[in-house]
């Protein structure tokens, strides 16, 4: 295989795992936030003890996150020297204020929140874990903001056969970040809520320490509910933005490959065949992409036979077709999941308004425990028709993929270094998951009985915090 | 902007060496202190206890690094690209390392099974050994040149990379975090663990005096920098040689808090002193003086230093503020008897 793929690859299968956990620390750190706000204002210790739970399975998570971010900033460089070299100006540099201003934040005051439940007053422990939301969310924001520079090149200019900045202002006031920041911070907050309704929904089942989940699952479908619906509008108004600024990825994204009629169906599924350059077999919602794409049910969507000409007549001879299937069913996979999700979420919200969750009935239990995965599920799927549809640029209009890669790393060299990272994230999501379940099963009071005294047991328990000794 | 006598990005080179070099303070001495959960520790509990005495910090130490990282991105793609993608088979074992090390930190504790713990337990002692050697081997190699081509592209061999002055380099910087990092471990345990630290510690002072003295040597006579900065760097190593000395003294004094800051200024002067034999290069090009990269021809435009100039000025005040209320907060001693939260 050639240097480009195994680097595509590479870069697909660490950035894919690292955004695993990163919505997942979003999204619980939030939980965690509100769980000891409520400690802290109704000061009933049930709510410490909530907190403390969530927050160890959050720090196991974040664990993980931390060291596969470190990777995607190494990786860069190590594989994408030229894109590095073309864009650092621009590019570098949300991500050197990412390290300023979140990851010192983050880091610093997690350790503070670890360390420091009998260090510090109640109030500024709180702050604390406060402040670590703000800094995953800050992070986000500076994160995104290179990537929607990436979809939706601004504030720059070429200047030796280099992007430099020239307007800031213009690079955190993109277009494509207001759009896409918002819609994966609801995707992230809806990944957290999920993974503790659905957790919740488990130990409700088996009837273990009931008024504790009953309460994290009160509070986490409130979010869910909330993060369902953010997360459908925002991506409505993505679509918009895309249909202007990325029409081929919406056409890929749709599979049509002839502008459509007026007013544009949405297609459901459809049989592609990109060698023959037609959809077939489709089933349609009439108006449906009309609406998606501009608010009303009027106007047609432009088709990739037609894109493709006038991408040629603007940017010279080329294929600038995306991978259509994956661009296709991507799209479908996170809507299908979404929709999954806002109805899961009016129905828990309405159960749990009614109290009547422990009347529920198993099948709506189970059917929250398996929809974890959806959240997952839908960033994932998100991300690659974000990410493979704009190909086969890296940065649109300016520098392809090819164009990016490092040309003094050899094949063999990046192939190693996959199979290497590969290994070492198989065993660390292994170790991970079995970690989850273990403490998921100990639940939030559990005590391993002392196999010597030269153990104490619960790492968060009761005898809360190390002492202090002075000299 | 003539006012100003440094430019933008001399600036910014000044910048991304006091983030490494407070990188090197900071993560060196729980580099250290990994190390030392390997040698100093009898029993799990103290191997707790060491973890949890940089267990607030290691985390806030390394992004010192990824912002280093992202700086350099910023203000010096082509140094950026050039290195990383030059030094790929050892960056790829130092994201291996970091990867394990972070991780093994927050899973250790969490189950009891001997082979559980004993797995991590040499995870984080090698990981803590291996990364300050590879870094000292990658600030070697800086310095004494690489096979850099007039497109910026670096196409190293093993042994440009490995040699004996690398792994010297590699061996000064690894012995001198131990050493580091088992004073810090000396100011923050009490009782038997305190002693065996500062003990071990005064017996390392001489092999790392004979190592640092031998690297600089060599240094003198295989790079250039002594030649292009001349004075600059002799007043650099008469004050690591008295430095190290005063830390060797008060170590002797037991006075730990003193050693362990004499300790941390040799860490610094040793890789202020790299910085200064580099400028204006950054990555010294063994083909020629042509071919270096500098901090002229590698440096973003100027307007995105300007703008990283007022966000970096406005927000690293914020940042030392906090760090270093938080190493207030845990100013404390830890003692074994009591709950280790990893
Ligand atoms: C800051 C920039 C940035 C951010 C936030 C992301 N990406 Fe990306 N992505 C890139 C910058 C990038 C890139 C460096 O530009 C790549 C590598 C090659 C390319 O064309 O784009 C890329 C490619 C790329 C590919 C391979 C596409 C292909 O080669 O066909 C996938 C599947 C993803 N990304 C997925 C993701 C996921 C799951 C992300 C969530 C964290 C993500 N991207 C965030
Ligand atoms: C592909 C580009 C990316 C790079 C270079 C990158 C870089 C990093 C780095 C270096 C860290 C470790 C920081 C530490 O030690 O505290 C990290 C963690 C993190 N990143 Fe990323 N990241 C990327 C994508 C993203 C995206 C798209 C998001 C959010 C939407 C994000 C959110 C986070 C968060 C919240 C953390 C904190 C740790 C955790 O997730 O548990 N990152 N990232
Ligand atoms: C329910 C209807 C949804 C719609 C209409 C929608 C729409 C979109 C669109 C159009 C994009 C591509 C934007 C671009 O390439 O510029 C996108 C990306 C994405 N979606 Fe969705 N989405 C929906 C649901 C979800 C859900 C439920 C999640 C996760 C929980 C999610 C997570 C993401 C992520 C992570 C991305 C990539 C980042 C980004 O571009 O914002 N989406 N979505």
């Amino acid at each position: 295989m050639d240097p480009i793929m195994l680097s595509r690859i590479q870069y697909a299968l660490t950035t894919i795992f690292h955004f695993f956990f990163v919505p997942l620390s979003i999204g619980l750190v939030l939980l965690v936030a509100i769980m000891e706000t409520l400690y802290v204002v109704k000061g009933k210790e049930i709510y410490k003890t909530m907190a403390k739970f969530w927050g160890k399975l959050f720090l196991i998570n974040f664990a993980v996150g931390v060291v596969t971010g470190i990777l995607q900033e190494f990786q860069f460089g190590m594989n994408w020297s030229e894109y590095s070299r073309f864009v650092g100006d621009v590019f570098g540099a949300p991500l050197a204020i990412e390290a300023l201003l979140a990851f010192f934040m983050e880091s610093t005051f997690i350790g503070l929140w670890i360390f420091g439940w009998d260090r510090l007053s109640k109030k500024v422990h709180l702050a604390c874990i406060w402040l670590v939301f703000v800094g995953t969310f800050l992070s986000a924001l500076w994160i995104l903001a290179a990537n929607s520079f990436m979809q939706h090149p601004v504030g720059f200019e070429i200047n030796n056969g280099r992007a430099e900045m020239n307007d800031f202002f213009a690079l955190i006031t993109n277009g494509q970040l207001l759009v896409e920041f918002p819609h994966t911070i609801f995707g992230a907050l809806m990944t957290g809520a999920f993974v503790v309704t659905g957790i919740s929904a488990y130990k409700l089942m088996k009837k273990q320490d009931v008024e504790i989940f009953r309460k994290s699952f009160n509070i986490a479908i409130i979010i869910a509910l909330v993060s369902s619906f953010g997360v459908a509008f925002s991506g409505h108004f993505q679509a918009q933005y895309l249909v202007e600024t990325q029409p081929m990825k919406m056409a890929a994204s749709e599979g049509t490959w002839t502008t459509t009629e007026d007013p544009a169906p949405w297609t459901v599924v459809a049989f592609i065949d990109p060698d023959k350059q037609e959809s077939t077999g489709e089933i349609k919602i009439p108006g449906l992409l009309s609406y998606l794409s501009y608010s009303k049910f009027s106007g047609s969507v432009k088709g990739m036979k037609e894109l493709q000409a006038e991408y040629e007549q603007t940017y010279g001879p080329g294929d600038y077709i995306p991978p259509v299937r994956t661009t296709f069913w991507s799209f479908r996979i996170m809507i299908a999941a979404g929709g999954l999700m806002i109805a899961l979420a009016l129905y828990g919200t309405f159960l749990a308004m009614r109290k009547k969750l422990e009347v529920a009935g198993k099948w709506f239990m189970r059917l929250m425990v398996f929809a974890i995965s959806l959240p997952f599920i839908a960033n994932t799927s998100g991300w690659i028709m974000t990410e493979v549809g704009r190909q086969p640029w890296t940065v649109f209009g300016y520098m392809t993929t090819e164009a990016g890669v490092s040309p003094n790393v050899s094949a063999g060299t990046i192939l190693f270094s996959t199979i290497a990272f590969t290994a070492a994230y198989t065993v660390l999501g292994i170790v991970m998951v079995y970690l989850f379940v273990r403490e998921i099963k100990a639940g939030p009071f559990a005590v391993e009985k002392p196999e010597d005294h030269d153990e104490s047991a619960d790492p968060f328990g009761v005898d809360g915090g190390y002492s202090v000794v002075t000299k | 902007m003539e006012v100003i006598p440094l430019s933008l990005s001399e600036l910014w080179f000044l910048l991304i060496a006091v983030l490494f070099v407070g990188f090197f303070f900071l993560e060196g001495f729980d580099f250290g202190v990994g190390m030392s959960t390997g040698i100093i520790a009898k029993t799990d509990r103290e191997r707790r206890t060491l973890i949890n005495s940089i267990g607030p910090f290691w985390d806030g130490n390394e992004v010192w690094l990824i912002t280093a990282g992202g700086a350099m991105f910023a203000a010096f793609p082509h140094w950026y690209a050039t290195l990383f993608s030059g030094f790929y088979l050892p960056l790829v074992v130092v994201l291996l390392a970091l990867i394990g090390r972070g991780v093994a930190f927050e899973f250790r504790s969490k189950m009891k099974q001997q082979r559980w713990r004993k797995t991590w337990d040499i995870i984080i002692v090698v990981s803590s050994a291996l990364l300050p050697f590879l870094f000292g081997v990658v600030f070697a190699t800086l310095m004494k040149g690489l096979p850099i081509d007039g497109e910026m592209q670096l196409r190293a061999g093993f042994l440009d990379i490995v040699n004996p002055y690398t792994v010297i380099g590699g061996l000064s910087v690894t012995l001198l975090c131990l050493v580091h990092g088992l004073l810090f471990a000396s100011l923050r345990t009490v009782g038997d663990l305190r002693e065996r630290a500062l003990k071990t510690a005064q017996k390392l002072m001489l092999p790392l005096a004979a190592l640092l003295a031998v690297y600089a040597l060599m240094t003198y006579f295989m790079t250039d920098v002594f030649a292009v900065r001349g004075w600059a760097l002799w007043i650099m190593v008469v004050l690591g040689a008295v430095s190290l000395a005063l830390a060797a003294y008060f170590v002797r004094q037991k006075r730990e808090g003193w050693a362990f800051g004499m300790t941390g200024a040799v860490i610094a002067i040793a890789f202020a002193s790299v910085f200064i034999g580099l400028f204006p290069r950054v990555m010294v090009s063994s083909f020629g003086a042509a071919y270096d990269l500098t901090v002229y021809n590698a440096a973003s435009g100027a307007y995105s230093l300007k703008v990283m100039t007022i966000v970096a000025c406005t927000l690293l005040p914020f940042v030392l503020g906090y760090q270093i209320w938080s190493y207030y907060i845990f100013r404390k001693r830890l003692n074994e008897q009591h709950h280790l939260e990893y």
